[in-house]
């Protein structure tokens, strides 16, 4: 580890190229934090945004009106506004007012009183719903896209409504949909950036304020421009195996 | 009192211009142009309580506009108060737009290269914290707990390097104050010359800024970048050196509620001159 600080120390002596986060404690504890809050941030919300999307989708077959309209009604309020405005709505504007309202559960946080939501619990609850909107979406094309026929033959076998949907329509569903989720999550990923107007310290808010102590401001960028090569690379690296694991000779192929 | 300061004011001006005089060229433009049009133009803030900002009516009024009248009385002639913005007062006495700049600049030396500063600083500003009455006392009451700042300052890293505070920043000094206001920061840090001007404000009544401030930064007024050491940068040295110890800007501090600083008190004692031979 020493030879790796010691490398970034004498790239700033020789070149002026200022990578502190590598070499100063203070900077790389910081930037660790950054990465790990970021990636957590992330998992999270890839996770819920596919189960909302999969819940979702099923909800917006139901037979009851009210629960089709609720599933209409959360796509367009999330699907139609920014995620910035989201992210300080749900942090300013709704979770001061479940606070006043003492709805929302505080806990003791070193004689300090936090709510049990705090930014980072939000950026979760506004990302995941974000993209998730656009999921139920997805997967609705992945269901529609599955053979009346099918479904017909799954009825005729007695399958359930639910039951039907777990085992036969979303499997199917699951794999017409993959390219479009894909695309999605990769963008769910960047996204996570924004957190930052809601001071959640994930990478885009710690380089920020490594840049502005240290000035190196384009080593900073090159740094994250990485950092979100490589995330987004990861990503789509596995959904691209999970793609493959999943094929079914034949299926969703033109012939 | 204003008149027997001012003429030491111009003594001092005078007999330390004389030895400025030998080595540059001074044409003391600024300085006749003044005095031949009877007004003198003053850049100052018109958005920083207490400092420079407008009453009720409109007009500018404030800590630095009281210095500015005080220079153009000493001079004899008119004041006119021009409003200046942080990011191009230095560029108003560049071009001559204004011929003196009291607005609440820090004093530093990349902006020495452009601007005329006479010493001594008039005033001094750091690090400190608003918080609510009661909540913070010292420093050290900060460790481990949130404490808002905004995105980019400086004070963020030192506070929670000496005193490993939770630095929670926001992109602008707004959602910051707004964090604090909403109870998910115990304090906010932040220059003391803006904490005091929003307590000034009269909106933050349940709120004080308790702490001793860190980092001292001199403001320092400023004359066209080549005057300094001529007449005018001269004569305003002599201005700001009565105003320390006559305890003018003392006066004016209280006058605008500003939180005393130990600035003000410390020059006012080291500049002060010992006339007890005169008895």
């Amino acid at each position: 580890m020493q030879a790796i600080y010691d490398w970034a120390q004498d790239l700033y002596q020789r070149t002026g190229i200022n990578l502190v986060f590598i070499y100063e404690e203070y900077e790389r504890v910081r930037f660790i934090e950054g990465l790990q809050n970021t990636i957590w941030l992330a998992i999270i919300c890839v996770i819920l945004s596919v189960v909302i999307g999969v819940v979702g989708a099923w909800l917006q077959g139901s037979h009851f009106r009210i629960l089709r309209l609720v599933v209409a009604g959360y796509i367009q309020f999330f699907r139609n506004t920014p995620p910035l405005v989201q992210l300080l709505f749900f942090y300013f504007a709704l979770g001061k007012t479940l606070e006043n309202l003492g709805v929302m559960p505080m806990y003791d946080a070193g004689g300090w009183q936090q709510p049990l939501i705090g930014n980072f619990g939000w950026a979760v609850v506004s990302l995941s719903f974000f993209a998730g909107s656009f999921n139920v979406e997805i997967f609705r094309s992945g269901i529609e896209a599955v053979p009346t026929s099918t479904r017909e033959a799954a009825e005729a076998l007695g399958y359930t409504r639910l039951k039907s949907y777990i085992y036969i329509i979303l499997p199917l569903a699951f794999r017409v949909s993959l390219p479009a989720l894909n695309n999605n999550l990769v963008n769910l990923v960047k996204t996570t950036t924004l957190a930052y107007v809601i001071a959640v310290p994930e990478m885009m808010y710690t380089a920020n304020q490594i840049w502005s102590d240290n000035v190196n401001v384009p080593e900073m960028m090159t740094t994250l421009f990485f950092v979100y090569i490589t995330l987004v690379g990861v990503l789509v690296w596995l959904m691209h195996r999970w793609e493959r694991s999943m094929r079914v000779p034949g299926f969703g192929q033109t012939a | 009192m204003i008149p027997r300061l001012s003429a030491f004011a111009l003594a001092v001006a005078i007999g330390l211009s004389a030895a400025g005089a030998a080595q540059a060229e001074c044409k003391n433009d600024t300085l006749k142009k003044v005095l031949d049009r009877g007004k003198i133009v003053v850049g100052v803030k018109a958005d920083y309580k207490p400092w420079g900002f407008r009453d009720t009516s409109g007009n500018l009024v404030g800590m630095e506009i009281d210095m500015s009248k005080d220079v153009a009385e000493a001079l004899g002639v008119d004041v006119e108060l021009v409003p200046v913005q942080s990011s191009n007062r230095m560029q108003f006495l560049e071009q001559g737009k204004i011929d003196l700049m009291i607005a609440t600049m820090s004093d530093r030396a990349d902006r020495r290269k452009v601007v005329g500063v006479p010493e001594p600083p008039y005033y001094t500003s750091g690090t400190n914290v608003l918080a609510k009455k009661g909540v913070v006392k010292s420093w050290e009451d900060l460790r481990g707990k949130p404490v808002c700042g905004k995105q980019g300052a400086f004070y963020n890293k030192a506070t929670s390097q000496r005193y490993g505070a939770n630095i929670v920043a926001f992109v602008g000094n707004a959602e910051a104050k707004q964090a604090l206001k909403d109870g998910r920061c115990i304090a906010w840090v932040y220059d003391d010359s803006s904490i005091m001007a929003d307590l000034a404000s009269g909106d933050w009544n349940d709120y004080e800024m308790p702490l001793k401030t860190e980092d001292d930064n001199p403001w320092g007024l400023a004359v066209p970048v080549g005057e300094r050491d001529c007449l005018f940068g001269k004569f305003m040295s002599g201005m700001i050196y009565n105003w320390h110890v006559s305890g003018q800007l003392m006066e004016l501090e209280k006058k605008w509620g500003i939180q005393p600083t130990a600035y003000l008190q410390k020059m006012k004692e080291k500049l002060d001159f010992d006339r007890s031979y005169l008895q």
